[in-house]
């Protein structure tokens, strides 16, 4: 039987707020433990919740950004549960009226663009982390995180395939980061992912029974545990089984997931609005003013990329794959025009790869836009070879002569020869040194040309314009 | 001297006839020397008090007083108080030395006034008889035979027999009111949102209201004028201009218009609580007013209503005493669920536990729409009567009490006869809406009766001149327990 894997995502982002959502307690990361948790945070008897503004507004600037519909009034409900890392016994979320409901995230799939929907994005607190070691079989309890604003985005059962839904889960970092409401850190849990997978018959409506696979921390453990999933889930039923839904963990160390708890332990969490807290109302203005500071999105850059300089899909998108990336490669064409496919694989090619070297943000380049814009006139006026303008990105790239492109290209004679009557004076002396080669080539042996270019190249250690070697090559052995 | 009102005690402060210290001082002597048949009190500290009268009487030397400058106040034990065992009446919190003062108590600490001690309580609020206290019952001085009421029956003796000149009460389903009435004392809980609730123990979010409790109107005019106000780390505390509660007070009553709900004059009442009412109307009448029959349709719901969403939300607020960061912790345990069973188990006491489970229940997957939705519906109707009856009258009138105060153990085995002291006080905090209880003679036994009066939202000043006018002209809230 063919089987349709079927994958929604919810993912957790951490709001980039100075402080948390119901506290003025920092939200820095990495303090010592309780360092960053006050009276409200410790649910000391008798405190209270006042919602952070920050934290709204970056929830409406995400609804604004997935054209989804901002609710208003929208209200924030108790959900109930005893944990030792949950300080109230209750964490502060939303249920019905979240403050984000719909919108859509368009992602690249098999060379086309597909449609995730979204269902709803909700406001909500992190609790605190249990600390199991150093305690002597005790467990001790941090609350740093406590109180730390989330948002959780929750897509429909959209994705087909792992690599969809890691897809869809870097569009989403990228956009996040885009719009700065989340630093998309996931190595300090500022994104992170609970996956929903279910299989079906191919070509069937009906969902299967789901699993969700909890606190996917990385791309690669999120691509892992949905194909681990799924070929679990196709195994018991090709051997007649039924799945059970439940909530299972990842064992990256295993490469498997395993059950956390069964629908039969799951919590009834007792949602009810939190009484502390009035209905939130988000005034139209106040929507309108977040509107209007909203920077150009992603999707609309990537669709102007290709409408606007002919690039690819593949190379729009990944130039827009951080706001970053995109603002390096317009502030670089803004000086190049008419380059931008030369601009694109210049980044995508070399700045990438360095950058991915060192391990390096495209914030922390060495080579500011202008220099790469000065160093691709350089190709593109015919002065140096791609081959030659490497060279001089290393050298730039170490810092040598201040990175001035024609210093460099002076100071290591990197110049291209394209002087006619030079390179002519070259090929003559490469003919009469090469007698045989060119009569195989007059015999009609083809390669021979090939040999004669590359003489002549190495004769000039490769600084003659090779389209011009080309010609006069071709021109004298015509002759 | 224990006597006096807020005012002349303030007026003797500013002409020295005596230093807030020496005030202090008879006051803690008195407590010394009652509290042990009272109960009154769960925690004194002389130190603070008198550290606390020591800095007031600096204030008043260097002409910095205002009018509760120097003035010792009982606070109820429900209020975080900075430095204080804050218990709630629970032995889940007998440990719980807080680090933070609540709304209330610093805007009392910044009017220079001194925290006599902390009051004994129902068990988180809980409690119409101050039978549930984790530390022992409280004695109603009229009649030691007699509760005091709850849950602020510790605040409510405390005035009653004179230990303190005025008292803080909180009040979820009526627990300043009722105490009040039982303890021939006045009390009022204000609109929802005019005292913060910030490091007030949370009983029931929704419904929970802080007030003064007194002697009379006009102490509890100047004691709201502390109390009230716009606290940022509250969000359901309201932004209102400040008030001044004592400038209504001399207002004459004529033309007053008194609603008298027929839903509150109805079967339940006892003949001593009517005949009383019916005295105070008369006063009322001779004062100007006129009375008129108005209807609250949905009043009889409101204690099955109030039964609903209090436990509901109690449920939910109670779950941070879970013995893993302050509080009673349970001495041993196998594991973790082991630990906050035997933790809570322990800690609580039966009418909190009764509560925690009728509001999981109600919640819970599966019954959450019959009940919670249902009641909340049913609270807006409620809330709905109110604003209907307003518009025939100007102010409600009724029983604060169907009976005077019970005996003590009379009604602690049977919960519902006990939730049903409060079926006429409720419906106030389902609406929001400020209510108030002043003192107007006695029945069974010479226990007090209280009368309820109750107004439409931010009516707080006509509501105190209202009673005033009426103690200016009766004696009964001087009269005192031998």
């Amino acid at each position: 039987m063919q089987w349709e894997i079927v994958i929604g995502l919810e993912v957790h982002a951490q709001l980039s707020t100075q402080s948390k959502i119901f506290s003025g307690a920092s939200t820095a990361y990495g303090a010592p433990p309780n360092t960053q948790a006050c009276v409200i945070d410790l649910a000391l008897p008798g405190i209270l919740p006042v919602l952070n503004k920050g934290a709204v507004e970056r929830a409406i600037k995400f609804g604004l950004s997935v054209g989804a519909k901002i609710n208003s009034p929208s209200i924030f409900a108790r959900k109930n549960y005893f944990y030792p890392d949950l300080p109230k016994g209750y964490q502060i979320s939303q249920y019905e009226l979240p403050v984000v409901q719909g919108g859509n995230i368009r992602i690249p799939s098999d060379g086309v663009e597909k449609n995730i929907r979204l269902t709803r994005a909700h406001l909500e607190e992190d609790a605190g982390k249990s600390l199991h070691e150093d305690f002597h079989g005790m467990s001790g309890i941090d609350l740093n995180r406590a109180g730390t604003p989330l948002l959780e985005i929750v897509s429909e059962p959209d994705m087909r395939s792992s690599a969809e839904a890691v897809t869809y889960a870097k569009t989403l970092h990228a956009l996040v980061r885009w719009i700065g409401i989340c630093d998309g850190n996931m190595q300090e849990g500022s994104f992170r992912c609970d996956a929903n997978v279910s299989v079906r018959p191919r070509g069937t409506e009906k969902l299967g029974t789901r699993c969700e696979i909890k606190n996917l921390n990385s791309f690669r453990f999120l691509e892992k545990a949905i194909d681990y999933e799924a070929r679990r889930q196709i195994e018991i039923l090709e051997d007649g089984g039924t799945i059970r839904q439940e909530t299972r963990l990842y064992d990256a160390g295993k490469d498997e997931t395993r059950t956390m708890r069964t629908k039969e332990d799951a919590n009834d969490y007792r949602y009810f609005p939190d009484p502390d807290l009035l209905p939130l109302e988000i005034s139209a203005s106040w929507i309108d003013q977040v509107r209007s500071a909203l920077p150009e999105l992603p999707q609309v850059r990537r669709d102007r990329y290709m409408s606007e300089f002919a690039l690819s899909a593949y190379d729009a998108s990944v130039l827009t794959s951080s706001r970053e990336t995109a603002d390096y490669f317009e502030s670089a064409i803004r000086q190049l025009p008419a380059q931008e496919k030369l601009c694109a694989n210049w980044i995508m090619g070399e700045i990438s790869g360095q950058l991915n070297k060192e391990g390096l943000e495209i914030s922390a380049c060495p080579i500011t836009p202008s220099q790469l814009a000065m160093l691709l006139e350089r190709i593109s006026d015919g002065t140096i070879s791609g081959k030659a303008a490497k060279t001089v990105f290393e050298s730039m790239w170490n810092g040598e002569l201040e990175k001035n492109v024609d210093a460099i290209i002076a100071a290591k004679g990197l110049k291209q020869i394209s002087d006619d009557s030079a390179i002519e004076k070259l090929v003559d002396q490469v003919l009469a040194a090469n007698a045989q080669q060119v009569a195989d080539y007059r015999n009609g042996k083809e390669k021979a040309f090939n040999s004669l270019v590359g003489q002549i190249m190495k004769a000039t250690h490769g600084k003659a314009n090779p389209a011009q070697v080309n010609i006069i090559l071709k021109k004298k052995l015509e002759e | 001297m224990f006597n006096a009102s807020l005012k002349q005690l303030s007026n003797q402060l500013a002409e020295k006839k005596f230093s807030s210290t020496e005030l202090t001082t008879q006051f803690l002597r008195r407590i010394k020397q009652f509290n042990p048949e009272y109960n009154a009190f769960i925690t004194i500290d002389e130190e603070i008090s008198l550290a606390q009268a020591k800095a007031a009487d600096k204030m008043i030397a260097t002409g910095q007083a205002g009018p509760l400058t120097g003035i010792p106040i009982a606070q109820k034990d429900i209020f975080c108080a900075k430095g204080w065992l804050t218990t709630c009446g629970s032995r889940m919190l007998s440990n719980f030395v807080s680090p933070y003062d609540a709304g209330v108590i610093e805007r009392f600490n910044q009017a220079g006034a001194i925290n006599i001690g902390k009051t004994n309580m129902d068990e988180f609020a809980m409690g119409s008889s101050n039978e549930t206290s984790y530390y022992g019952m409280v004695k109603n001085p009229w009649d030691i035979a007699a509760v005091p009421g709850g849950s602020s029956g510790g605040a409510a003796c405390a005035v009653a027999a004179r230990l303190a000149p005025a008292a803080t009460g909180t009040d979820t389903g009526g627990s300043i009111r009722q105490p009040a009435a039982l303890c021939g004392i006045s009390g009022i809980k204000p609109t929802y949102g005019l005292v913060s609730r910030y490091g007030m123990i949370a009983f029931a979010s929704s419904l929970d209201q802080g007030g003064p409790m007194a002697k009379s109107a006009e102490d509890l005019a100047l004691l709201l004028n502390v109390m009230t106000g716009f606290d940022p780390r509250d969000s359901t505390s309201l932004r209102r201009d400040a008030e001044d509660y004592t400038q209504d007070l001399q207002k004459p009553l004529a033309g007053l218009r008194i609603g008298l709900p027929k839903e509150y004059f109805a079967e339940g009442m006892s003949q001593d609580v009517a005949n009383a009412i019916e005295k105070a109307l008369i006063e009322y009448r001779k004062l100007g007013a006129q009375t008129v029959e108005v209807s609250l349709p949905n009043a009889p719901l409101s204690i099955p209503v109030y039964y609903v969403l209090a436990p509901a939300e109690a449920s939910s607020n109670l779950s941070r005493f879970d013995g893993v960061r302050y509080g009673y912790r349970a001495p041993s345990y196998s594991d973790l669920a082991d630990m906050y069973r035997k933790t809570r188990a322990q800690g609580f006491g039966a009418e909190v536990k009764r509560r925690i489970l009728i509001g999981t229940y109600v919640l819970s997957h599966g019954y959450y729409d019959a009940y919670y939705i249902k009641a909340q519906k049913l609270r807006r109707l409620i809330a709905q009567d109110f604003t209907e009856a307003y518009k025939q009258c100007d102010i409600i009138m009724g029983p604060t009490t169907p009976t005077v105060a019970f005996n003590l153990g009379e009604k602690s085995g049977d919960p519902i006869q006990m939730y049903l002291s409060d079926i006429y006080t409720s419906a106030a905090n389902l609406a929001g809406m400020p209510a108030m209880s002043i003192p107007i003679g006695f029945g069974d036994k010479n226990r007090p009766i209280g009368l309820h009066i109750m107004g439409n939202y931010f009516k707080e000043a006509q509501m105190l001149n209202i009673a005033h006018q009426y103690q200016l002209v009766t004696d009964w809230h001087l009269k005192l327990p031998v």
